[in-house]
């Protein structure tokens, strides 16, 4: 039997977030419950609020809250080349495919502070392929598309970056892409020429484009079952016909609505290909 | 804080183990058996590789079935779920388990506070949760969360674990957590603690 306090708190959970989405129109109302507690918790600390109550009636009512608090709600880890054998799996199996197209269509889907996207564009550029390409880099939060458009990350990153970047097969140095300013790495303003930042919410938008590769990692495990439905289901319908689908190192669609409309193109990489 | 429940049984067991985690995983698990009526918890500390071997050793040594947890599967009786390396393992309200990459806590990813808390939520004064050898304090904040749950805390008994800080920390963190020795604990949870009536 749970405890009258957490039951309390999952109904100031569930009160504060459809606060947050009537004032705002930000939907975290099927977000995995578990995780979300544990963020609120520390914006609780952050805001000195006592409770998720107060912390509800102050976001209501002071809307220059909000920047901060989405920082809260939505989560920002990442690194470039995350999981490198991923990238040297897309760079092996999944490029040959895509180089047959005359033009390409790239979407990463909660890029946050644009780790991924870089990582992409760089790829792409090693592979010969950036200049036929579109990349979509696409978040809720605006800040995070703020710093993905910037492309500037705090120098001790980098070993990890670099590291990742050649465990990925990388044929280049990633030196070579950015410069070193003032503690931070500024990238190369030429790797995001071909990319679009734009705000886009996977709970709530619909498609925008037709796309050969869509790059979703690390994001559905904070969604509900349903919202991850949705989310693959917008996925599903972008993709153009045996285009590619990427996922974090333990994400799949096992448990998805929507298995049965792609295959597993690598299984233990977690890209999937949808069906023709 | 706990609503008296008459006859309350556990309905399921958080295990959290550091170093030393493998052989005594081992001597627990591979004592319960097949129709185990519980599922067990699992967060081991790992290196943060992607692929760990610990699940298929476990499972090709343990009757019950062992396997590493998957976003948002069904928790199921008689199945020992371990987190992935570099991801922290949650229990969802509704009883299934959440993945995260959210920050390490205490330097680990999975950290054991994350998921005994979480299993605490989900299902109150219904958790055992076990610490078990290891060389650090993760999962002492943790079990006193689901002592103040009304769950039931056990932990190892330091003298019979290799690393002894764990359970140490554990048991300053909950002085009246049930001490077992490794090889009392198997026995504790096949044939006890499916039975125990706390009432």
């Amino acid at each position: 039997m749970r405890t009258k306090a957490s039951e309390t708190e999952s109904i100031e959970i569930r009160l504060l977030v459809e606060a947050i989405f009537q004032r705002y129109h930000y939907d975290f109302r099927s977000y995995s419950m578990a995780s979300l507690k544990r963020r609120l918790n520390q914006a609780l600390l952050h805001f000195h609020c006592e409770s998720l109550s107060h912390l509800q009636d102050r976001v209501l009512h002071d809307a220059t809250m909000l920047p901060q608090l989405l920082g809260y709600l939505t989560v920002q880890v990442s690194e470039m080349f995350r999981d490198p054998l991923f990238f040297k799996a897309l760079r092996e199996q999944v490029i040959p495919h895509l180089r047959t197209y005359p033009s390409l269509k790239v979407w990463i889907a909660g890029c946050s502070a644009g780790e991924e996207l870089y990582s992409l564009a760089i790829l792409f550029r090693e592979e010969g392929l950036d200049a036929r390409t579109i990349f979509y880099a696409t978040d809720i939060n605006p800040d995070a598309l703020q710093k993905a458009e910037a492309g500037v990350y705090a120098l001790d990153r980098l070993p990890q970056f670099t590291t990742n970047h050649q465990l990925s097969g990388g044929k280049s140095s990633l030196s070579d892409y950015y410069t070193a300013a003032y503690g931070n790495a500024i990238f190369d303003k030429s790797l995001r020429r071909q990319a679009v930042f734009s705000d886009h919410s996977l709970v709530s938008d619909a498609v925008f484009a037709e796309v050969h590769l869509v790059c979703c990692r690390n994001v559905l495990i904070y969604f509900e079952r349903t919202l991850q439905d949705r989310a693959v289901g917008l996925f599903q319908d972008s993709l153009v016909r045996k285009g590619f689908l990427g996922l974090g190192s333990k994400e799949s669609l096992h448990f998805s609505a929507h298995h049965r409309a792609f295959t597993e193109f690598v299984r233990e990489q977690r890209i999937y290909q949808k069906c023709g | 804080m706990t609503e008296p429940i008459a006859n309350q049984t556990i309905q399921a067991v958080a295990i959290g183990a550091s170093a030393g985690a493998v052989d005594a995983l081992l001597q627990v698990l591979s004592s319960l058996p097949k129709d185990y009526p519980l599922p067990l918890l699992i967060v081991v500390h790992l290196s943060p590789e992607s692929e760990s071997p610990l699940a298929s050793l476990l499972a090709d040594r343990c009757t019950i079935a062992v396997k590493e947890a998957e976003d948002k599967e069904p928790i199921r009786p008689g199945t020992a779920y371990l987190a992935p390396p570099n991801y922290h393992l949650l229990v969802e309200p509704e009883l299934c388990l959440s993945l995260s990459n959210e920050e390490p806590v205490l330097f680990s990813r999975p950290s054991i506070d994350v998921m005994f808390e979480s299993a605490a939520d989900a299902y109150g004064d219904a958790l055992a949760g076990v610490v078990l050898t290891g060389g650090n304090a993760d999962g002492a904040q943790g079990l006193q969360k689901i002592e103040n749950a009304g769950g039931l805390a056990l932990v190892q008994h330091p003298a019979s674990a290799a690393y002894p800080e764990m359970p140490r920390a554990a048991l300053a963190a909950c002085p009246t957590a049930r001490t077992l020795h490794l090889a009392e604990l198997g026995t504790f949870l096949k044939e006890e603690l499916p039975q125990l009536n706390r009432r």
